[in-house]
């Protein structure tokens, strides 16, 4: 039988705004798919993203959700989380959102361990204002504002989050689409903050410019540069040049902040 | 029983009234000179049962207040001019998503960092005007201690009455200063909390003017589940660029507080019946104006008070029934003429105005004041 998404779906919100190709249709339905895996009860749950087109995910959701103002998702998420420890926040945004504007609401959310998740679909550009180059643009790729080539370095998303303190952190691609819901799964299921970091596309505004001559050919590069964490273990670094790692990359058990906090209130008497 | 009583600074004053509201959630940043009050509220929210978080940053704490506000806490969040200009972002966030909540900003000097331990009152300009875009804003000016602690009640009952972010604006000298404070026995002020829902969750709507201007908020995680966003809304909160929805709810989340502009400002007067020379004061500098006010008389000036307790809104009416009958206004202020802006619009040229401005991180003395009073004519 066919999974029934309807029932994770605000009745009347489709269709929704992405451009044919696009792979956040295909995030948005893994995490639709994990939710139910979990059993989440719509009504605990809180689908908290910023502004972009990957941000335009919650309305789509029906749950608790907050659309925010560019790049505040995580800190607007810790309020909802820290208030309401028992619900569950979810996070979603795009590469531009969440690691430039929102950078540092997004080390920080990193640090604290707070648990919640975010999901970061990174399709390397600013869709929605047009495709100018992002921290996740990869150096000398175009952009509207990058017409000679991008002379920026550029973030390994997972990476920052590990660096940061995240104390679970995944990667997959729209391309391996029936990979999605499980990480996602783990993640809300992991005690901490949890990044997944999807590697998604933009035909729009990043392929054109960059000669995919199709979307076919922007989820194939997907497809060939992904490298399961566990079959890179068995391949030299020759075979792993220009390779990204999917699959669980990081996973600790490190103090949660609510319920450190919990233990603040003990100490201050607060319980009684 | 006897009151408990206590020699206590504005900031920490200002954290006790938040408590007594009902404060349980506070997110902020450190900034001189309002950080005792995130000290303090680090102290006491734990004991009963709040939280404290101190964020990353300025606009990550407005994020996390207004994220907790949405979970149904009363939030507070304290700064200072820089941290002000910060916030602005998401005060803008707050005032569309009409999300309650109360932003305690000392003022200091500026623009830019200024002077961080100077007082000012160059803030309640960019109280009103900071954030881009149409939108009400409601200001307290506290002048003593004591009314630091009642105004962040009242602040907190207008925040919840009228679903939005309310302002209180202390200077530096009220902020630091210190006096003797009654705290509040329960029920001694009216505590406000923001309306619930009367519908099932099936028929929530969050902006849903059936139920007037001010549309009851539902908690995330009461059993509730809606739509939240920065974008010009339709009732059921989800984004509409349709003219006639747009023009409409942009009216309204000005009307909501301009319909009820005589409840909300609050002023004094003093020795007003008679009075022919005015000034118009407003926090600490209203303490100089009072002794002026009497120095003058002293003197045979008819001269009299008018204290701003509600900066935002203005209160237009008392400053336009007052420029018809006196001679002139005198506007002692520590900036360049915020108010005395104000004062021109309602006045209209029916009254002289002199203004007495100080930036210099001084305050503005009786005699100062008394002199001005000798120039009105």
């Amino acid at each position: 039988m066919a999974f029934d998404y309807e029932k994770y779906i605000r009745p009347g919100k489709l269709p929704h705004i992405w451009c044919p190709g696009c792979g956040h249709g295909i995030v948005m339905k893994g995490l639709i798919r994990a939710m139910d895996t979990l059993n989440l009860k719509k009504e605990e749950t809180a689908i908290v993203s910023g502004i972009g087109c990957a941000s335009r995910l919650p309305g789509y959701i029906d749950c608790c959700t907050l659309h925010t103002a560019h790049g505040r998702a995580a800190a607007f998420a810790t309020g909802v989380k820290l208030a309401k420890p028992e619900m569950n926040v979810i996070l979603v945004g795009g590469d531009g959102d969440g690691t430039a504007i929102g950078g540092n609401h997004f080390i920080h959310a990193c640090r604290r361990n707070i648990n919640m998740t975010y999901i970061i679909m990174n399709n390397y550009i600013y869709g929605m204002t047009g495709g100018q180059f992002s921290p996740a643009t990869p150096t000398g790729h175009k952009a509207s504002t990058t017409p000679y080539g991008n002379p920026d370095p550029n973030f390994d998303i997972a990476k920052l989050a590990i660096g940061a303190g995240a104390s679970f952190v995944a990667r997959g691609t729209a391309y391996h689409a029936n990979q999605i819901d499980k990480l996602i799964a783990e993640a809300i299921q992991h005690k901490g903050f949890s990044v997944v970091e999807i590697l998604d596309d933009c035909p729009t505004t990043y392929g054109r410019r960059n000669k995919y001559k199709s979307v076919v050919e922007m989820m194939n590069r997907l497809k060939d540069v992904a490298v399961p964490v566990k079959a890179a273990e068995k391949m030299t670094a020759e075979q792993l040049e220009g390779k990204i790692l999917t699959g669980v990359l990081h996973k600790v058990e490190r103090p949660e902040y609510c319920e450190e906090y919990a233990k603040v209130i003990e100490r201050a008497g607060g319980n009684k | 029983m006897s009151k408990k009583v206590a020699f206590l600074q504005g900031n920490e004053a200002a954290a006790h009234g938040a408590l007594y509201a009902g404060c349980k959630f506070f997110a902020g940043y450190p900034i001189t000179p309002s950080t005792e009050v995130a000290e303090v509220m680090s102290a006491e929210l734990p004991k009963v049962g709040g939280k404290f978080i101190q964020m990353e940053d300025e606009i990550g704490a407005m994020a996390a207040l207004l994220g907790g506000a949405l979970a149904g806490q009363k939030a507070l969040t304290s700064t200072s001019g820089p941290g002000l200009s910060l916030k602005q972002e998401l005060i803008g966030y707050g005032c569309i998503a009409e999300i309650p909540c109360v932003v305690y900003n000392v003022m200091r000097g500026g623009p830019s960092t200024g002077m961080p331990t100077g007082p000012s009152q160059s803030d309640v300009m960019c109280a009103r005007w900071g954030t881009h875009g149409d939108h009400a804003t409601i200001a307290l000016m506290p002048a003593s201690v004591q009314e630091t602690y009642d105004m962040m009640v009242r602040a907190f009952n207008l925040a919840e009455k009228y679903r939005m972010p309310v302002h209180v604006l202390p200077d530096e000298i009220v902020a630091h200063m210190r006096e003797r404070i009654e705290f509040r026995e329960p029920g001694e002020l009216e505590v406000i909390d923001r309306a619930a829902p009367s519908v099932p969750p099936a028929e929530y709507k969050p902006y849903d003017t059936k139920f007037g201007d001010v549309p009851p908020l539902a908690a995330f995680g009461s059993g509730y589940k809606f739509h939240v966003t920065g974008l010009n809304k339709l009732p059921d909160g989800f984004p509409t660029t349709k003219a006639e929805y747009v023009q409409a709810e942009e009216e309204r989340q000005i009307r909501k507080v301009m319909a009820n502009v005589d409840e909300i400002v609050d002023f004094e007067e003093f020795k007003l019946e008679d009075a022919e020379v005015v000034v118009v004061a407003y926090g600490s500098t209203s303490r100089s104006a009072r002794y002026a006010v009497n120095a003058a008389r002293e003197q045979g000036i008819k001269a009299g008070m008018f204290r701003i307790k509600t900066f935002w809104p203005f209160p237009d009416k008392q400053i336009k029934a007052l420029a018809a009958k006196v001679k002139g206004f005198i506007v002692p202020e520590m900036n360049l003429g915020m108010c005395s802006l104000e004062i021109e619009r309602c006045a209209q040229g029916k009254a002289q105005i002199l203004g007495i401005n100080r930036v210099d991180g001084e305050p503005i003395n009786p005699d100062q004041i008394v002199e001005k009073i000798k120039e009105v004519k």
